[in-house]
């Protein structure tokens, strides 16, 4: 992943543009297969498996760790921390390709994608909790369009819709925490519905408030983990005040993730006790359940409080990857994992290679994208134009 | 007109059912027969509810009873299901018996499939037919974000495939694991589900499978008679029945009922799915709803004033400190200045005063030597 490449006189085939253009090209060739042979042709999904690997992690995973645009803008817009407006853009940016990016992925998954809006202009199933995150997907796309345009409008200089755009900013945000947190929520809840399939471990009456609070362990942990990356492969297009406010946001959102960890582990622990689960830690679900609460939510918790009272930028930046890995993890856990387990294992789930390459191939897209955009867009800079103008 | 007609009814239809009890007439065909008779005619359904807000399904709606004891695992019933429903043709022959030896579930292609289970206690196989149960408040229903399935006031749980959007929460919802999906379609794949043969129903005709079974061990009626043929049965033979009619109030209570000899769980039947209808599991979360709508954007302008003001306050703050420290240096700089200059005037006054006084003196002086 080297962005010397984006310089007309280098060669085109630079190792990331090899690697990305291969898995694209695989990923193309799947598309056309799901498309004319039906999931059964590319996926290993069941009767008794409804949700595979694009659910549980094009879906879950892709919105979780979406989070940082709604957290970042929450921070600055509304909490007043004006010393991280820096990491506003390019959270913005990275909350509206995955949010994109999930819907592009719902695509391939659901059996007519053209219907999508039905919920909305034909007949709505309003008890349904994936109505409720439709229709918060939907806006909060928008929401996120919307926070993400002045970017582009002061790339192609169009000052005054930049101007009305920027004045909705707190509006926008409000907005944006409001849909965030109705749709993260109801992800988690819509397991509810499922308590003879999913694991009684991770079934809880607080899975809603789970997915909310771990979305912003997810929103913190990412700003953190995708700066990492952008200081290694855009550090130059990085002005002054990017620079020097690295450091702040990087301790700051450690320092805020390893508090919002460790309440969540609370709430985890409180779960197990309101449901009286202590008896099946024994278990080998038991086990597997100590292994995510201790090692990628208590664990990371202490990492980054001991990263931030060091100053240790390198053991934090380690430790958001870590607490990335949990989330990811937590998401399978509920959606596939811990789903069906009283199914003996010859019933059970395992994601087809293609659908792993889809995976993988939508994430391509948005490192391709994401790459386009950061080269020419101010995102981790102040358009000359407008400093000082937000 | 229409009450005394009901009324008129349900007398009838008591003194039939109590022929039924005693076996004096097919149970099938006389089901059936009050089953043409219309929706309003269901006996006890006029005394219907008391003071709880439990739904207990839709006045006289239907229902069917399967007597797993009765059944002998011939798969009649599969091939009718398949017959009327114009499902493909299944790759083995509905004849061929040694198929039911594999647990099988419902498919795309399959509504209703018997399994065949061993009990310990019990000589000889037992046989249980499986199909969509038409909960009174079904996970399907409750969980589709285009309203696809509706409990009809039949008791069948339909399905529109006109507006399905193909997203499977429905299967991931159902306790029963019964809707299933045709994977192999690129572009217009549908949920597969029995409908308790809707469209025959309301022309008043048996479900496929009901009409098929030779051994009566379906029976189709209004459901709350077929509790009571339940209970009469389970009362009559107490040694051959366990005591419990699986789906009186599993998930809240289902159109398809079921009596066994063993423990439902040795029938491949989960006992441990609870009496909460799979709506109500959801309601909480989806109260919540309006409350962030409502309360959110006032904590968060909340949030954002007293961070708005905050900065306010630090900016005056800062700003008075600023002002009083510029006072302070100002005034020491003045008093500075102000004793520098009473001293200088002082200086200047004593060296006015030596000069004077010096001029003086040397005036004097001079006098004196001119004097002299």
């Amino acid at each position: 992943m080297s962005d010397k490449a984006v310089t007309a006189d280098k060669t085109l085939f630079t190792p990331f543009n090899v690697i990305a253009g291969f898995i694209i090209i695989i990923g193309s060739v799947i598309t056309i297969l799901r498309f004319t042979g039906g999931l059964a042709a590319v996926t290993n999904l069941s009767d008794n498996n409804p949700w595979g690997l694009w659910i549980g992690f094009d879906l879950l995973v892709g919105v979780a760790l979406a989070a940082g645009g709604f957290v970042t803008s929450s921070a600055v817009y509304l909490f007043g921390m004006k010393k991280y407006h820096s990491a506003v853009r390019p959270a913005i940016l990275t909350g509206f390709l995955g949010y994109a990016l999930v819907v592009f992925a719902l695509h391939y998954d659901v059996g007519r994608p053209w219907r999508l809006p039905y919920p909305f202009i034909i007949q709505s199933g309003t008890t349904s909790l994936l109505f409720e995150v439709g229709a918060c997907v939907a806006l909060y796309l928008t929401v996120l369009f919307l926070e993400f345009t002045p970017a582009p409008l002061e790339w192609l200089g169009l000052k005054k819709v930049r101007a009305l755009i920027v004045k909705m900013t707190l509006v926008l945000t409000i907005f944006g925490v409001v849909l965030s947190t109705l749709h993260q929520s109801s992800l988690g809840a819509l397991f509810l519905i499922a308590p003879s399939k999913l694991h009684p471990l991770w079934y809880s009456p607080y899975l809603p408030v789970y997915f909310f609070v771990s979305s912003i362990i997810a929103g913190l942990s990412m700003v953190i983990f995708e700066s990492t990356l952008s200081h290694h492969y855009f550090a130059e297009k990085m002005d002054e005040t990017h620079l020097s406010e690295n450091e702040g946001v990087t301790l700051g959102f450690a320092k805020a993730a390893s508090f919002v960890l460790a309440g969540y582990f609370i709430i985890k622990i409180i779960g197990i006790s309101f449901s009286d689960n202590w008896y099946l830690l024994g278990t080998s679900y038991g086990i597997w359940f100590l292994v995510e609460i201790l090692g990628f939510v208590a664990l990371p918790s202490f990492l980054y409080a001991v990263g931030v009272r060091d100053k240790n930028l390198k053991l934090i930046k380690w430790t958001s990857l870590l607490a990335v890995l949990g989330i990811i993890l937590n998401r399978l856990n509920v959606s596939l994992i811990a789903f069906n387990w009283h199914l003996p294992s010859s019933e059970r789930y395992f994601p087809h290679w293609m659908e792993i390459a889809i995976s993988l191939f939508i994430v391509t897209i948005g490192i391709v994208v994401f790459r386009f955009i950061v080269t020419r867009m101010p995102i981790f800079y102040e358009h000359p134009d407008y400093k000082d103008n937000h | 007109m229409k009450s005394v007609k009901r009324g008129c009814y349900a007398k009838v239809s008591i003194r039939l059912l109590v022929e039924v009890l005693n076996m004096s007439i097919s149970r099938r065909k006389f089901l059936g027969w009050i089953g043409a008779a219309g929706a309003g005619s269901a006996i006890g359904n006029t005394a219907l509810a008391g003071g709880n807000k439990h739904f207990t399904g839709y006045p006289g709606s239907y229902a069917v009873l399967h007597d797993t004891l009765l059944c002998v695992g011939c798969r009649l019933c599969e091939a009718a299901c398949n017959k009327v429903n114009e499902l493909p043709a299944p790759d083995k022959p509905f004849t061929d018996l040694e198929v039911i030896n594999k647990k099988r579930r419902t498919t795309a292609k399959t509504y209703t499939v018997v399994n065949k289970y061993e009990s310990a206690g019990k000589k000889g196989p037992l046989f249980s037919k499986i199909q969509c149960n038409h909960c009174l408040e079904p996970a399907c229903a409750s969980a589709c974000f285009v309203k696809a399935f509706k409990k009809t006031e039949t008791g069948a749980v339909t399905y529109d495939s006109t507006v399905c959007v193909g997203c499977r929460y429905c299967m991931v919802a159902c306790p029963f694991e019964i809707p299933a999906y045709e994977y192999d379609e690129p572009l217009t794949p549908r949920i597969m589900k029995c409908t308790m043969c809707y469209s025959r129903i309301t022309k008043g005709q048996l479900p496929g499978c009901v009409e098929a079974c030779p051994k009566e061990a379906l029976t189709f009626g209004k459901r709350d008679d077929l509790l009571k043929i339940s209970r009469a049965r389970i009362r009559k033979y107490p040694d051959k029945y366990i005591d419990h009619v699986y789906g009186e109030s599993e998930m809240g209570g289902t159109s398809w009922l079921y009596l066994s000899g063993v423990p439902f769980s040795e029938i491949g039947m989960r006992e441990d799915l609870g009496v909460t209808p799979a709506p109500e599991l959801t309601s909480g979360a989806l109260a919540v709803v309006p409350m962030v709508v409502g309360l959110w954007p006032v904590l968060l302008t909340g949030i954002y004033a007293i961070s708005k003001r905050k900065e306010k306050i630090a900016e005056q703050e800062l700003n008075e400190a600023v002002q009083h420290a510029t006072d302070e240096v100002k005034e020491k700089a003045e008093a500075k200045l102000a004793e520098a200059l009473t001293k200088a005037n002082k200086e200047k006054e004593t060296a006015i005063e030596k000069a004077v006084k010096k001029a003086l003196e040397e005036a004097a002086k001079s006098k004196a030597k001119e004097d002299s």
